[in-house]
């Protein structure tokens, strides 16, 4: 995922930030400096004025009235699908497009459907050590039930993955689950060359895209997976909806997910018949006013352009790790990859001594918001031998004064630990 | 808004900076007892002897931020050379100042299921005096992600008090 062409148009981000109403609001008396959309991305007008809209105009049940406004808003709802579908290349969009609850229930929707369909006791699993828990732990509980052996593709000291002896990882696994960004290392993994190897293994591949799919352009096809999830929460969209993409083929021989409405085609008392894809693995009444928002996320990032975000994030991501690494010197420790270019703009460090808790709680008081924590990623934070990191990401609306700000509170920050 | 003074008093820093009855004891005979904080993935390390009924020698191990580590320091430094019912005083004490911004913060933080004040219904008056050095944790409450941090080694103890009975 990492050859992209960073020739886009530079983004006017001050321009950009008015679109972002909470951008404008203060922290502890200073103007907010939100380094956080790694956990979740602030929203534009454009999409909170969809929501909005739809709400106030639209709003019915879908694929349930004859009525006008819930044909209305059943073709509102299917044409978000149709745009998510497309956004990341998916060859049928109509159909291979699922929406959950968010990139977690899309991995746990994989790991109950097409996991207890096809894996076996003494079946062969693989995943790496840098996933979020989400993308181990559906998978782990699987292996429980069902009596999996893991596998793990290790991770260098430079936060890429160790794939010397893949093949060797691969003989007789029958699934692969990998991340296509790390959250935490701002690794980018070589995800077609692993669904290549693993498609030749007899494999089938699962792709954790919740961190890519927001920071660059996303072609399911390029990356040759067979499932791949995100959420809309961290790609300027709103909390409650996620996508699970599956090629057609294999969604539809899967079973249902969840059990309810919207999944049937007809239920008698001796048993019911499953609808078609991809409403089969939607029971219940979808998130409606969500769809339409992350439609809209998807339309705002799309007119900016996925190439030019990543140019900027490439080149945001440059200014960082120059500028902390300059000024701080010994001092900060940056984890994951040194070339920007391998890495997207998520940034955890290690400063000095002082505990990431610490540092994030002193930042705050500049009104700059890191996380800290072990980011749902524990194994990797145990490879690395640390409990937690402070950890700074980068989106579209930063730029360089959010850096600067940054390296300004983690000096106060230095001086009040003294 | 609470500023950083509230929270990182002189005291906490000084803990921090030199915590008291750091390491291990030996095990058995000691009680060893693990705490985890999922939040942040801190661990803490509560070794203690309880000698005819009195905490006879307690030391701290394992990592985590000023915090939790100073808490953990002064608690020791509180409860070394205690009989167990005051130490269990000292806890209940403890917990009820951390408990504080359930009843008048209304926006604390939320979903993160609260186990810590549950056990104490009605917010009886606290002697916060009673707790000397330990009442610098006190502007803790203010931040109420931080309360984990600090109540940390004091559900340690507890575990480990209980263990300790639960043996005798
Ligand atoms: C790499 C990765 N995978 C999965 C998730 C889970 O996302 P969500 O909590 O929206 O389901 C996250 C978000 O924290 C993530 O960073």
């Amino acid at each position: 995922m990492a050859e992209l062409n960073d020739t886009g148009p530079e983004l006017d981000v001050a321009t950009l930030r008015k679109d972002f109403p909470l951008l404008t609001r203060e922290v502890n008396g200073h103007p907010i400096i939100y380094l956080d959309s790694a956990s979740s991305s602030q929203r534009p007008f454009q999409v909170l004025d969809a929501m909005r809209d739809y709400d106030e105009t639209t709003h019915a049940n879908v694929h349930r009235g004859v009525y006008g406004i819930a044909e209305e808003a059943t073709r509102r709802f299917e044409a978000a699908r149709v745009n998510v579908g497309r956004f990341i290349g998916a060859p049928n969009p109509a159909r291979e497009i699922i929406f959950a609850k968010n990139a977690t229930e899309g991995l746990n929707v994989v790991a109950h459907t097409w996991g207890r369909a096809n894996l076996h006791e003494g079946d062969a699993i693989v995943l790496t050590e840098m996933e979020h828990h989400a993308n181990i732990v559906p998978w782990q509980m699987l292996a429980t039930e069902r009596g999996l052996t893991i596998r793990w593709i290790p991770v260098d000291d430079e936060g890429h993955l160790v794939l010397d002896d893949l093949a060797t990882l691969l003989v007789g696994a029958k699934l692969v689950a990998v991340t296509c960004m790390s959250n935490v290392l701002g690794t980018l993994n070589p995800v077609r060359r692993i669904a290549e190897a693993a498609h030749a293994a007899g494999a089938v591949v699962v792709a954790d895209a919740a961190q890519s799919v927001p920071h660059l352009p996303t072609d399911v096809t390029a990356l040759g997976v067979d499932f791949l999830a995100f959420s809309a929460h961290k790609m300027l969209g709103p909390t409650g909806i996620g996508v699970l993409w599956g090629r057609d083929e294999i969604l539809s021989e899967l079973p249902p997910f969840l059990g309810g409405g919207e999944m049937i085609l007809d239920v008698r008392k001796e048993g019911f018949t499953p609808n078609d894809i991809p409403w089969r693995f939607e029971a219940g009444t979808p998130p409606i006013t969500e769809a339409v928002g992350l439609g809209a996320a998807v339309d705002y990032l799309r007119a900016i352009g996925m190439e030019t975000i990543r140019a900027h994030e490439i080149s945001l991501t440059t200014y960082a790790m120059t500028s902390l690494n300059e000024r701080f010197g010994d001092d900060i420790r940056i984890f994951g990859p040194p070339d920007p270019a391998d890495r997207g703009g998520v940034l955890s460090f290690a400063y000095r001594d002082l505990h990431p808790h610490d540092i994030s709680q002193i930042l705050d008081q500049y009104g700059v918001c890191v996380r800290a924590g072990h980011h749902c990623a524990k194994p990797l934070m145990r490879r690395f031998g640390v409990n937690a990191t402070a950890r700074a990401s980068l989106a579209l609306y930063n730029d360089e004064s959010d850096v600067d700000a940054l390296a300004d509170a983690l000096s106060e920050a230095g001086a009040f630990f003294g | 808004m609470p500023g950083l003074e509230d929270l990182y008093r002189e005291i906490i820093l000084d803990h921090y900076r030199s915590p008291r009855n750091r390491g291990e004891l030996v095990s058995p005979p000691a009680q060893r007892v693990e705490g985890f904080n999922p939040l942040c993935g801190d661990e803490i390390v509560v070794t203690l002897e309880v000698t005819d009924g009195t905490v006879s020698d307690i030391k701290i191990a394992g990592t985590g931020c000023s915090i939790s580590q100073s808490s953990a320091s002064l608690m020791s430094a509180a409860v070394k050379g205690k009989p167990v019912p005051e130490v269990r005083d000292l806890i209940r004490t403890f917990k009820g100042m951390m408990s504080i911004h359930e009843s008048t913060l209304p926006s604390a933080n939320g979903g993160s299921g609260d186990a810590d004040a549950d056990e104490i219904s009605e917010p009886e008056a606290i002697d916060i005096d009673s707790l000397g050095e330990l009442a610098a944790l006190q502007g803790v409450v203010k931040f109420p992600v931080r309360i984990k941090c600090a109540t940390l080694s004091w559900n340690t103890l507890a575990q480990g008090l209980d263990q300790s009975e639960s043996l005798a």
